[in-house]
């Protein structure tokens, strides 16, 4: 077989977002030495009938790594047992790689898709020309091209050669698997592809990188936000045990970029961290953030109108009009992203002026231009490995860490692992920020809710909204109530805020479907009867889909035996809906009173995501979530002198197990483009469980963590 | 510093540690055993678990030193091919989100089960509540343990 051939080029695409080529050597080193056909940038097949499918964007849990290649495999018609997953490192020719905002499958959803087919379509006509029939009279399965009126069949890998030496077909000509129905692996329960070296500990996370003469090092920052180094003890720390370095980074003035700090290299990580101890650091910090003086402010400015985002009909006309006028505060805190693995990145900057990074980053793209940026050095000398992430949730979508182990690097000069502590992780985070919510909400004579006013309380820099701290003006319940008003005001901080899983959604979710479920119960409706009317009528556009998130929220509550079984004392079902990042999500959740606290015994979800790619990775990232947001309710961060006053988990304590609900996953599933699941689960997870709370102990919950109001989980 | 001989997975490892050196960094930094894995450094985690004689214990809090003489398990160890009941059930009800806490999971669930074969969920949560998953891994753990107990765990 001659090697050549197989690695001819083609080019496939005619401005899509598809472009065939050879893989690069970095991508897929074997291929300069097996027998292979490299089909394009996503698919080569070998002579014994494996099949390697890279998997363009970093895995942090939410399953791409899985999923991504299905599609492929799926499309290409191939037994899933011969596939062998590669991960891509950064790559300009894979378009978008980033974990954010659910994109992943939607965005990838055409690529792979086209990959596979491309593919499968080069191998057809490779049969077909060789039988001497039309291509159309040929079908696939599993690896084998068969043409049933001869009873000929060849398998792919007999075709590698003449497949390569087909004319590449225009994106046009292909017909995309779209539906649900044609699917023979998608929608299936396959295990992810990681699982064994997860279950073996293999090395696969960005600190458990190892390089010949590797160092490792800590990088300590002024822990009041914004604080830079005035002075440093660092003779004295190079003199420790085990350190090679020491020495003060100037840094910059960007708070998501090279925060100013010391860095403590060493030949162990233990041993830079133990001469940490002995670091004394005269810092120049001024902030004075506390939470405290938050609450004063937010209580100040209840009272004030603010800035008027939205004002559709006359809200205090209709106020003044209602038969009842239902009010209510909500408040949440900021809290951590609090990934297991906590931020690390490993560097080694090349003699030759090379820089090369071992990045858990969930957005490497942006990672290697703040590097470049920062270190003055063209981004075509920086090459980016992108290893499994223990944990994103929107953190690692700031690359702090990377510049960091970029700038330590090049004045180290040899391969240096910086490793971040808990404590380092959790007072460096940037948070999702707290905010209060003054509702007030008007109820007809039908008790239909006919206004709506709300007095969103957020926080901010310069007078506009910081990360993660914005509201839509046009998020439901606008259109939903033909009064409708959105007001403003801004706190300033200095905190760093950021992307936290679902972002925003994640917070205030929680308070309108609690209220909702107030204003309900004032109207003496059902709380899934007055939803569902709330969702049969929009006034002008409406917010989301109205007809599914009703489907989602019919189910659920199906599914729970919503107002169908006697649930005994102390016992209470509570719901929610919502719609964000492109996924339609209901749960009701089933709460337990015991003589201390609540104990969450099930949660009833309900989930259009369009088709479901992986059943077990879908499942998985839906009871993931209810988790997640249960977890989180408990959670809060705190400021003081412009510090976070919590750092590791015996301040901040994730969920337990013995905490854990059951999670009853339905999926609805329909022929729309299949959307992510990373976040949309999430949001409606905190309301429905605190309005289950409601229903089994009388306590409405308008703060969190649940903790102020008594409520232990 | 200070030569210990550590034994790990069954093979006697001589190592030079600073008398305060976790276990957890002797693993990582100096046998490049890294499937232990860092995440609190103060025992509230268990993300760090390895098996000393069958236990599960912490390693980011034990000194290496410490262990000189002990039978240390770590995730790598239990079975390299993944054959250990806990570890095939982990597969198959496809646990793992991120994996980072995954190792230490693991390792605690094949000590219950080795001393308790069939656990009831009472027991499961207690067992298993002192290793955190950020993810929400929790209702899988409980069905993967079931599974590798024979006492359930079918999709």
């Amino acid at each position: 077989m001659k090697r050549r051939s197989f690695l001819k080029i083609s080019l496939l695409t005619t401005g899509a977002l598809l472009v065939v080529v050879g893989c690069s050597r970095r991508s897929m080193p074997e291929h300069i030495e097996s027998e292979s056909w490299v089909a394009n940038l996503y698919v080569r097949i070998n002579a014994d009938g494996t099949v390697a499918i890279v998997s363009k964007n970093p895995e942090a849990g939410q399953g791409v790594k899985t999923a991504f290649p299905m599609v492929v495999a799926e499309c290409l018609d191939i037994d899933w047992s011969k596939v062998s997953v590669e991960q891509a490192p950064l790559d300009d020719r894979y378009g978008r790689q980033v974990i954010g905002g659910s994109r992943g499958t939607p965005d990838g959803w055409d690529d792979l898709r086209v990959a596979g087919t491309a593919a499968r379509h080069l191998l057809v006509a490779a049969a077909a020309s060789e039988w001497g029939v039309a291509p159309g009279e040929c079908t696939t399965e599993n690896g084998v091209v068969i043409h049933t009126a001869s009873a000929r069949e060849r398998r792919y890998e007999t075709l590698l050669e003449l497949a390569a030496g087909m004319p590449v077909p225009a994106v046009e000509e292909l017909e995309l698997k779209s539906r649900p129905k044609d699917f023979k692996l998608l929608g299936t329960f396959v295990p992810g592809v990681d699982n064994p070296k997860i279950v073996t500990g293999q090395p696969l996370f960005g600190c458990d990188t190892r390089l010949d003469g590797m160092l490792y090092a800590v990088y300590e920052k002024c822990s009041t936000f914004g604080g830079k180094v005035k002075s440093a003890n660092v003779e004295q720390i190079r003199g420790l045990p085990g350190i090679t370095h020491a020495f003060v980074v100037e840094g910059t003035e960007d708070l998501t970029g090279l925060l100013p700090g010391v860095a403590i290299v060493a030949e162990t990580w233990w041993e830079a961290e133990s001469a940490r101890k002995k670091l004394i650091v005269e810092w120049d910090a001024h902030h004075k953030d506390a939470t405290a003086d938050y609450d004063r402010q937010a209580e100040v400015l209840k009272d004030e109108d603010g800035d008027t985002l939205r004002h559709d009909g006359n809200v205090d006309a209709a106020l003044a009009a209602a038969g009842k006028v239902v009010e209510a505060s909500y408040y949440y805190p900021f809290v951590s992203h609090a990934n297991m693995e906590p931020q690390n990145c490993t560097a080694w900057y090349h003699d030759d002026g090379r820089l090369e990074l071992w990045a858990p980053s969930q957005n490497p793209r942006a990672g290697r231009e703040l590097v470049a940026e920062t270190l003055r050095m063209p981004e075509g000398n920086i090459h980016v490995n992108l290893t499994r992430i223990g944990g994103g949730f929107g953190r690692r979508l700031i690359n702090d860490f990377m510049v960091e182990a970029a700038w330590i690097a090049r004045e180290v000069g040899r391969p240096v692992q910086v490793q971040w502590t808990r404590e380092d992780d959790m007072r460096h985070d940037f948070y999702r920020p707290a905010a209060w919510h003054h509702f007030r909400a008007g109820i007809d004579g039908d008790g239909r809710m006919v206004a709506f006013d709300h007095q969103f309380v957020t926080f901010g820099r310069d007078g506009r909204p910081v990360s993660g701290a914005g509201l839509s003006p046009g998020h439901y319940p606008a259109g939903l109530v033909p009064n409708f008003r959105l007001r403003q005001s801004i706190i300033e901080t200095n905190v760093p805020t950021g992307p936290w899983r679902s972002p925003g959604h994640s917070a205030y979710c929680w308070a309108y479907q609690s209220f909702f479920d107030e204003v309900a119960l004032a109207a003496g409706r059902d709380q899934l009867e007055f939803r569902l009317d709330l969702l049969s009528r929009s006034y002008g556009d409406p917010p989301l889909d109205l007809e599914r998130t009703s489907r989602t929220l019919r189910i659920a509550a199906e599914k729970a035996g919503w107002g169908q079984r006697e649930l005994g004392p102390n016992r209470g079902l509570g719901m929610a809906f919502h719609f964000d990042h492109g996924g339609f999500v209901s749960h009701v959740a089933e709460v337990v009173a015991h003589g201390s606290g609540v104990k969450v015994a099930k949660v009833f979800s309900a989930v259009d995501i369009g088709p479901v790619i992986n059943m077990s990775g879908a499942k998985s990232q839906v009871e993931g979530a209810v988790c997640d947001a249960l977890s989180t309710a408990q959670l809060e961060i705190t400021f003081a002198n412009g510090a976070a006053q919590q750092g590791n988990f015996d301040d901040y304590g994730l969920l337990r197990i013995s905490q854990a609900p059951e999670v009853e996953v339905h999926f609805i599933q329909s022929d729309n483009r299949p959307s992510g699941l990373g976040e949309p689960p999430f949001a409606p997870a905190t309301p429905a469980i605190a309005n289950a709370i409601f229903a089994a102990t009388g306590q409405r919950i308008r703060e969190l963590p649940m903790g102020r109001a008594g409520i232990t989980v | 510093m200070r030569t210990v001989t550590l034994k790990i997975n069954g093979q006697s490892r001589a190592v030079d540690v600073a008398p305060d050196m976790p276990l957890l960094w002797a693993l990582r930094d100096k046998l490049d055993l890294v499937g232990t894995k860092y995440s609190c450094g103060i025992g509230v985690c268990g993300a760090c678990t390895v098996l000393v004689n069958g236990a599960p214990i912490r390693s980011c809090t034990t000194p290496a030193i410490a262990m000189a003489g002990a039978e240390i398990t770590t995730i790598e160890g239990l079975d390299p091919n993944g054959n250990h009941p806990v570890q095939r059930a982990w597969i198959q009800e496809d646990v793992a989100q991120c994996g980072y806490c995954q190792g230490g999971q693991v390792l605690t669930a094949a000590a219950l089960l080795a001393r308790n074969p069939d656990p009831s969920d009472d027991d499961i949560d207690a067992a298993m509540s002192g290793v955190l998953c950020r993810c929400g891994t929790y209702p899988r753990i409980r069905k993967a343990i079931k599974r590798a107990a024979g006492t359930g765990g079918a999709q």
